[in-house]
């Protein structure tokens, strides 16, 4: 499926059961060189388990997975030169410096000295954080800490970086700083796999994969999910967002709806028939709208409308 | 790889020494609890609070009550009128020792009969009851003794001679004052060289597991043994440092006698420390939480101590119980450090002890580093 040897991460049949519940049930996906592969999915999907499992650092009960070509799975150690894994907090030691703890985790790869300097200043100027080299790392803000993380992470090189919801409660500057220093990665050709709860992120990445409680429900290019999803998008505006979906979430044709700040995004089965149908309901009902529209779907309505949740079925 | 372990280091001791508070703890609790464990430690008693009730008011009744306030281990605070107020007293804690002479008692010895003296002795801490008690009796016999002699001088002379007595002449060896400090402090650095220990290397450990530094520290490539030994490595100076510092404070301080070789002392004390070092790991290895790991430690300190033979004598213990007192290795490092201060013994009379910790040691710290996954589970 790829004219690549050998991609940078292949996930076949990964599977993993907690007491209770199956976290990561015979997952199957890979990420080449040069790609950054969201993970997409809600608390709970096992997004951080599959990272994990990736990683080395928890063994998977079924399934192969190899990391820049090592089998993690019966040799966690040989990967572990190649990689880098990012969980959703960083293990940052806040009583050390920033420059302290660039140096402890670029010695425990055997970074030379000279090499992890000319990294380091590299890095530290892309996250814009030149000036803070000698504050303790628990002086820093939350984005800083994050970014200083991926510094941390970054330091020897890695060919793989899996990155567990890494912009989660990251500003917005830091985040724009974050997604900067992954594109300049990709141009390098490493393979990025990351976990994110922003859905808008997900559209910056070359492909996503909807996870739901430890399944694959779409693996794909963010364009080709939404062009393939064979559904259309309505945007209903109006005043009254909840008197919208009460009226419309008993409607014919309708698949999902979620409420956005000044209305609903409807998922519908045939947009150009649904739209006058719709406006002569609300008429009906007497509910005033300001327009109802076909609008290009977002991975967000298309994940929800896959999830299933859309709200519709209660009351 | 050396470079590896050299970093674990550097960074561990930066941690430790940049905080104020950590630095504070090496230093400053092991020398207060030094002092206060060299003082509070002890079985000697005196001063214990006693009432008279004299019924006889007689000249031997009274004599025999000189006797009593005399005497440094007794502190008479009241003479009685009425048998219930003492019973009163003793019930409310305001007096542990009773002594009730009945009327009758100067006549009876008058008449070279036996007078009976009644002693009532809260012995609701047993210890302090029966050391008491030896007291009184060796003040009721002394008394006995020589209103015997006296009588004897008066009626018959002649017969002085040939009454035969037995006189006891007690050396105690190694602690000739018998002063149970001198057994106190060398168990004090003991047992606090096993708190300190223990708790900061299962903390140290569990820190990592909670900042969450150490699930990324398994997917460096550092091998178990590199972290383990770099995270141990600092603890163990740091304990040989605090084994010195409470050792000095207490001979310098409490004046007990080093009489042993300090080489044998530091021999014992590495040995010790490596046993506590992998007990600290075991449990940083069964906590995720430093709480979990404040609550094992706790469960391991306590029977640790009260198996070691610090307080209780091993020998008393039932059987079975003795047995166990084998796998404590405070128990072994108590003897090395008794032996070196009080008995100025070698390698030629503790090389048991030492073997017995080596054994320990190893086997623990073992079962520490297999224990210790790079997974998580």
């Amino acid at each position: 499926m790829t004219d690549q040897p050998q991609p940078a991460i292949v996930a076949d049949g990964l599977t993993k059961s907690f007491p209770g519940v199956r976290a990561v049930d015979a997952l199957s996906f890979d990420v080449r060189a040069g790609e950054i592969f969201g993970l997409v999915g809600p608390d709970g999907a096992g997004k951080t388990t599959t990272l994990r499992m990736l990683a080395g650092i928890m063994p998977p009960d079924a399934g192969n997975a190899t990391v820049a070509g090592f089998d993690v799975v019966r040799n966690p150690e040989g990967a572990k030169h190649a990689l880098s894994y990012m969980p959703q907090r960083f293990g940052l030691y806040e009583d050390l410096t920033v420059d302290e703890n660039i140096r402890f985790y670029a010695d425990l790869f055997g970074v030379k000295k000279a090499e992890r300097r000319q990294r380091s200043s590299q890095l530290l100027e892309a996250a814009g954080m030149a000036e803070f080299r000698q504050r303790l790392a628990g002086k820093l803000s939350g984005g800083m800490k994050q970014k200083l993380g991926l510094v941390c992470a970054l330091i020897h090189h890695p060919k793989v970086i899996l990155l567990d919801e890494p912009t989660t409660g990251v500003d917005p500057v830091s985040r724009r700083d974050f997604w900067r220093i992954l594109y300049e990665l990709i141009a390098e050709g490493v393979a990025i796999l990351t976990s994110t709860a922003y859905l808008d992120e997900a559209e910056r990445c070359h492909r996503v994969a909807l996870l739901h409680q430890g399944k694959l429900l779409f693996c794909d290019t963010p364009a080709n999910l939404k062009a393939g999803m064979g559904k259309g998008v309505l945007s209903v505006t109006g005043p009254e967002p909840r008197s919208l979906r009460s009226q419309l979430e008993h409607a014919d044709g309708i698949s999902s709806l979620v409420l956005t700040g000044d209305g609903l995004h409807v998922v519908v089965d045939d947009a150009p028939r649904r739209i006058p149908e719709f406006e002569a309901r609300l008429r009906a009902a007497r509910v005033s709208f300001d327009a109802i529209q076909q609008v290009a779907p977002t991975i967000e309505d298309l994940f929800v409308d896959a999830v299933g949740s859309g709200g519709s079925t209660h009351a | 790889m050396l470079g590896r372990l050299k970093q674990m280091l550097i960074k561990e001791f930066i941690q430790v020494f940049r905080d104020k508070r950590t630095r504070f703890i090496l230093i400053i609790p092991p020398i207060i609890q030094m002092l206060v464990f060299g003082y509070a430690a002890t079985y000697e008693i005196r001063h214990v609070p006693a009432v008279v009730l004299d019924l006889d008011h007689s000249q031997e009744s009274r004599e025999l009550i000189s006797l009593f306030s005399s005497s440094p281990y007794f502190d008479v605070q009241r003479q009685l009128t009425d048998s219930r107020q003492l019973g009163d007293l003793i019930e409310q804690g305001k007096t542990t020792v009773g002594i009730e002479i009945d009327a009758g008692f100067a006549r009876n010895l008058r008449k070279g009969q036996t007078a009976p003296l009644q002693v009532i002795v809260d012995a609701t801490n047993s210890n302090t009851a029966l050391i008491a008690s030896g007291y009184i009796t060796q003040i009721a016999l002394g008394f006995a003794r020589n209103y015997q002699q006296d009588r004897i001088n008066r009626i018959a002379p002649q017969l002085v001679e040939a009454i035969p007595s037995v006189e006891l002449e007690p050396r105690p060896w190694y602690n000739p004052g018998l002063s149970s400090r001198w057994f106190f402090v060398p168990g004090v650095i003991g047992s606090l060289t096993l708190v300190l220990v223990v708790t900061l290397t299962a903390f140290a450990v569990v820190r990592e597991r909670e900042i969450g530094t150490l699930e990324q520290i398994m997917v460096t490539p550092i091998r178990p043994a590199e972290f383990i030994l770099g995270k141990t490595l600092p603890f163990f100076l740091i304990g040989l440092f605090d084994v010195s510092l409470i050792a000095v404070v207490g001979t310098l301080w409490f004046q007990v006698p080093f009489r042993g070789h300090i080489s044998v002392l530091l021999t014992g004390s590495i040995l010790f420390i490596l046993c506590m070092l992998g007990v600290g790991l075991l449990i940083s290895t069964v906590s995720s939480t430093q709480q979990q790991a404040m609550v094992t430690a706790f469960f391991f300190i306590m029977p640790a101590i009260a198996f070691s033979g610090f307080g209780f004598p091993i020998s008393t213990m039932p059987q079975w119980m003795q047995y166990l007192t084998w796998l404590v290795p405070l128990r072994y490092f108590l003897v090395v450090l008794r032996g070196t201060y009080l008995k100025g013994v070698g390698f030629e009379i503790l090389w048991p002890q030492m073997a017995a910790m080596a054994g320990l040691g190893f086997s623990l710290l073992t079962i520490a580093i297999l224990r210790f996954h790079k997974a998580l589970d």
